[in-house]
């Protein structure tokens, strides 16, 4: 049941002389990745579909700069987010949303004291509030009585304590949520962040992502949960690599949603 | 005043002194470190140091190790009120002075009775957990050698402290029910009757005394000298653990700081109205470097971190680089940066000032391999039950190494080069990032 998007940008909107509710922040990630890009896709169907008044900078966002700081350069890492923040205080954005962790963490809390003061939430905390004011419903439809364990990103949950938006729409698709042994502060990274995804591991015994599948597949689960395009990415390949594609897969939260509304 | 109060006091007098330029040193080392103000939200501060300090409320994320940790936490906090007893006894020739307390005083040594055995019950369970049951986290390559004997020491040290005190109040308490000089009756002792009590009603007053005395020596002593010990174990955490907590990192963890030298550099670059060719101030302070190479870089709450470190190794047991067999280990990076500090601090010391730079922190102590295993997660100082940021040392490593030495692995300069050229750390055009829409 896929509809055309419906995707404005800022300066169309600008044209208008409008401005949009919220900045739809896509990052780079869920503009250029494959895999990413459907996660998109899926959050864009939802904002449709509840008539979020949203616009995307296009092709005048530009990287956050996340895995240049957390590589070490400081420097990439202001430049970009000097130039973000330009484009963004521009148009007098006040409000972002992102189904990024890693963007979320670097809008959240390192653009302000640079100059950029946005309130900037996760797209799973975006779809609750949206559930919690009454424009979105959400059915489980084919994830009814599946069982759904849920990955940490690190970004998320350690790095800004967003803990339950995540779990609270799970448990609204009347799924089965089955926590892993390490879970919420206690989770295993999936060995993408601090600019990991971009270079070879050091050398050691096993792969990170490899350690963290162990623990999802122990819960023997139809689905493996994620909120984050470079968890998902890493999660994907240790499915992978325990060739357990027929049987496990690999699903953001609001892929799930959109799903279950049909959307997709 | 007698002879044995006059070398009491002599003794009482030497530890503190030693021990006062014990953490004189200490405190030097630690200022090695560059200035940085977290004096901000003290209220919050009061309240973190509160809980994950006085109140242990990290500690009992592992409740087995938290639990016995708490016994000999509070039971040291509480058994040093006898400690104080025992101090002005020794220097006044009184006994048991505080039983002027009366019905109370025989509540609280009771109570420290059965404390001190909890205390070394804990102890003896720490050493087999360390020693028998080689609990995984004790045996990683940096806890080769002393820090391991360290580790023991502490154990044995206090097993045998509370071994004296009950043997003490084990023989004074059969003192007392004879009457013997000197020895009022005051206390309550059901521990130490319980384990010494039907051996010492057999011994002779003269050999009591002996061994009231000897215990009584023994357990002073060796508690002044386990204050002078601290200083060079991980045990100095009992100290540092209060301001470690009350400085520590409040902001979110997933947000590092941003580094204002470059902040101004950066805006000076982009300033367009800026002389790109005028002459540098003369006045101006030399320009510090980017990141850290040594310890001299880091600031000092990320020393004083390091001398806070327990070597516990919970950052490095939930480590996901550790875990996959990666050379990283949260705790050997806090070691090292106390190590490191402890040498320039003792060159310094000793005027050898040109001995300090043929060693730095990044490289002859920490690798470059180990630093870029680090997936900046922040298992570690969530697990670091006094609050320790390994990951801002492990950070600002990294910056000397790129912005300073341009020294980063291949893969992640073409990433730098990526964001630069086209805004993503792919090579993708920033004209294509709207593609997707219509794909
Ligand atoms: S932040 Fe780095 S050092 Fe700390 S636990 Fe994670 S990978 Fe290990
Ligand atoms: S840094 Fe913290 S968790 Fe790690 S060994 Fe030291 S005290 Fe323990």
């Amino acid at each position: 049941m896929s509809q055309a998007l419906h995707v404005p940008t800022m300066a169309e909107m600008a044209a208008k002389g409008e401005s949009p509710e919220v900045l739809f922040w896509v990052g780079c990630a869920g503009s250029f990745d494959d895999r990413a890009k459907k996660i998109t896709k899926a959050f864009v169907q939802i904002l449709n579909k509840c008539n979020v008044k949203f616009a995307v900078l296009g092709t005048e966002e530009s990287c956050t700069g996340d895995p240049a700081k957390r590589a070490g350069n400081e420097f990439l890492f202001q430049m970009q987010a000097f130039a973000n923040i330009e484009v963004m205080n521009g148009y007098g954005v006040k409000k972002v949303v992102t189904a990024c962790p890693h963007c979320f963490n670097t809008l959240k809390n390192e653009y302000p004291e640079l100059g950029g003061n946005f309130e900037v939430v996760h797209h799973t905390s975006f779809i609750n509030d949206l559930f919690n004011s009454g424009r979105l419903i959400i059915e489980g439809g084919s994830f009814r009585g599946k069982r759904i364990t849920y990955h940490d990103a690190c970004y998320l949950g350690r790095a800004n304590g967003v803990y339950e938006a995540p779990r609270n729409l799970i448990k609204k698709l009347d799924a089965e949520l089955v926590e892993m042994k390490r879970c919420r502060t206690k989770g295993l990274c999936c060995g993408a962040g601090g600019a990991q995804m971009f270079k070879e591991p050091e050398k050691g015994d096993k792969d990170v992502n490899i350690e963290r599948i162990e623990d999802a597949l122990e819960t023997k689960p139809n689905i493996v949960a994620t909120g984050c395009p470079f968890c998902n990415t890493m999660m994907t390949d240790g499915v992978k690599n325990k060739e357990k594609e027929e049987d496990v897969k690999v699903l953001d939260i609001v892929e799930m949603i959109a799903t279950a509304q049909d959307m997709l | 005043m007698g002879i044995e109060n006059i070398v009491f006091l002599l003794v009482l007098i030497a530890a503190s002194l030693l021990f006062a330029r014990n953490v004189q040193r200490i405190k030097k080392n630690i200022n090695l470190g560059r200035d940085i103000d977290r004096t901000d939200r003290k209220g919050e501060r009061w309240k973190t140091m509160a809980m994950v300090a006085l109140g242990q409320s990290k500690m009992v994320k592992r409740p087995v190790a938290g639990f016995l940790h708490i016994l000999v936490y509070v039971g040291f906090v509480l058994i040093n009120i006898e400690v104080l007893e025992i101090v002005i006894d020794g220097v006044f020739g009184t006994h048991r002075i505080l039983s002027l307390l009366g019905g109370f005083y025989d509540v609280l040594i009771a109570s420290f009775e059965v404390l001190a055995l909890l205390v070394l019950l804990a102890c003896v369970v720490f050493l087999i957990r360390r020693n028998l049951v080689r609990v995984q986290r004790f045996f990683k390559p940096e806890m080769k050698g002393w820090p391991s004997l360290d580790g023991n020491l502490i154990l044995i040290f206090e097993i045998a402290l509370m071994t004296a005190l009950l043997m003490m109040n084990g023989a004074d308490q059969v003192l007392q029910a004879r009457g013997a000089e000197h020895y009022a009756s005051a206390g309550s002792f059901p521990i130490s009757e319980a384990l010494f009590g039907s051996w010492f009603t057999g011994l002779s007053t003269e050999s009591l005394i002996f061994i009231e005395r000897f215990t009584w020596w023994f357990h002073i002593v060796g508690i002044l000298g386990f204050l002078n010990y601290l200083p060079i174990s991980k045990h100095f955490h009992i100290i540092l653990a209060f301001p470690n907590t009350w400085y520590s990192n409040l902001n979110a963890k997933g947000r590092f700081n941003n580094l204002e030298s470059v902040t101004n550099e950066v805006k000076l670059m982009m300033d367009p109205n800026a002389d790109p060719f005028a002459a540098p101030d003369p006045n101006a302070a030399p320009p510090e470097r980017f990141g850290a190479k040594d310890v001299t870089d880091l600031n000092w709450v990320q020393i004083m971190g390091a001398y806070s470190c327990t070597e516990c190794g919970r950052c490095t047991s939930e480590c996901p680089a550790n875990q996959t067999g990666k050379k990283l280990s949260p705790r050997k990076i806090m070691m090292d940066v106390r190590d490191r500090a402890d040498e320039i601090g003792k060159l310094k010391a000793q005027k050898q000032e040109d001995e300090i730079d043929k060693k730095f922190l990044l490289g002859d102590y920490i690798t470059e391999e180990e630093l870029w295993a680090c997936t900046s997660c922040n298992a570690c100082t969530e697990a670091c039950p006094v609050n320790i940021d390994p990951l801002g040392i492990i950070l600002d490593l990294r910056r000397y190494l790129v912005m300073e030495e341009s020294k980063a692995p291949q893969e992640l300069n073409l990433m730098f080069g990526n964001i630069e050229n086209n805004g993503a750390p792919w090579q993708f055009s920033m004209a294509d990032r709207l593609n997707w829409k219509d794909e």
